[in-house]
């Protein structure tokens, strides 16, 4: 790829560096630095006074990941929508309609959910 | 060494390490981690191929919301990973036998691998001087109609799959009917009583 292309990454390039450097400075400055003396008492759980009643993996409602799916379906579908409008000038009627189409597509499985009650939090 | 070579290896040695230690890490948690590492490296790769768009993408969808349901549900779930460990002994001869087949396949195919002659005019058309999510969104909704919507359906097919999968209505609980509640009336949902002293209701 052509230089000038990636030196507009430059500042991005140098924004994750200094984020890795100030990262590590923390975590390893805290490593070297800080007094360690564990004992049992400090690395268990901490629960408002009480002891844990038990591990935090537990069974949930499955409707969380009902609502996580949901979204990364609307965050793919918001996806194609970019480089539609990016072209919008060069796609034509025929680029226009298929994206209409697409649209209706995931529209008739958003009131399909919506009239099942999906996005209700019961 | 240019610049551009010295992020393409630090962005590659980055992917690698990731990829082993998603697979070498003992907490499935710090597993999800590192694929994260992983898939920031790959959008980093994909950058300096000049591949914006999918690099955004790849953070968007992959970073954002695919890894942390990973996150979420290796987090959550209710696995018991000491019985899963000491059933990874039971499996291992079956999983090396899969291995070292996957591994013998490749093997086969790069040792024969030939570029068909006329395989240039086949690949897809050139960006030419376009920035490349305009190029995409030239090529994809015209000249790939079809595929563009049976990616729509796909996604259809998606979320009705779930929903059908994982909704079911409790009917052991309340559930607020805003329209009842706005429609009530004071006059019938409150009740004056003369209540004598010492007697009660």
């Amino acid at each position: 790829m052509d230089a000038g292309f990636l030196r507009e990454y430059l500042p991005i390039l140098l924004f994750l560096g200094l984020a890795v450097v100030i990262g590590l400075v923390l975590v390893l400055a805290s490593v070297i630095v800080a007094v360690r003396n564990p004992d049992p008492e400090k690395v268990s759980a901490y629960e408002c006074g009480f002891n844990a009643f038990d591990d935090a993996r537990m069974k949930f409602d499955v409707r969380f990941y009902l609502v996580s799916i949901l979204f990364i379906i609307f965050d793919l579908e918001v996806a194609f929508l970019f480089p539609w409008a990016v072209a919008f000038g060069d796609i034509g009627m025929i680029g226009f309609w298929s994206m209409i189409a697409f649209l209706v597509i995931l529209t008739v499985g958003f009131a399909y959910e919506w009239r099942k009650g999906a996005l209700e939090w019961q | 060494m240019t610049a551009a070579a010295f992020t393409f290896y630090l962005f590659s040695l980055s992917v690698l390490a990731g990829g082993l230690m998603t697979v070498l890490a003992r907490n499935p948690v710090h597993s999800v981690l590192w694929l994260i590492l992983t898939f920031i490296s790959a959008a980093g790769l994909f950058v300096l191929l000049g591949a914006e768009f999918v690099a955004m993408l790849l953070v968007i969808v992959y970073v954002g919301a695919v890894m942390v349901l990973f996150l979420f549900v290796t987090m959550m779930l209710d696995v018991d990973f000491a019985t899963l460990k000491g059933e990874m002994a039971r499996y291992m001869p079956l999983a090396l036998f899969i291995g070292v087949v996957i591994l013998l396949q490749f093997a086969v195919a790069y040792g024969s691998w030939a570029i068909a002659p006329g395989t240039e005019t086949r690949v897809a058309a050139p960006a030419g001087a376009m920035e490349n999510t305009r190029a995409l969104g030239v090529l994809l909704y015209d000249r790939y109609f079809l595929l563009f919507q049976l990616a729509g359906l796909v996604l259809l097919v998606a979320m009705i799959g779930a929903i059908v999968l994982t909704l079911r209505h409790r009917t052991d609980i309340k559930r607020q009917d805003v329209i009842a509640q706005m429609m009530r009336d004071p006059k019938t949902a409150i009740e004056m009583l003369d209540v004598k002293p010492g007697q009660g209701l």
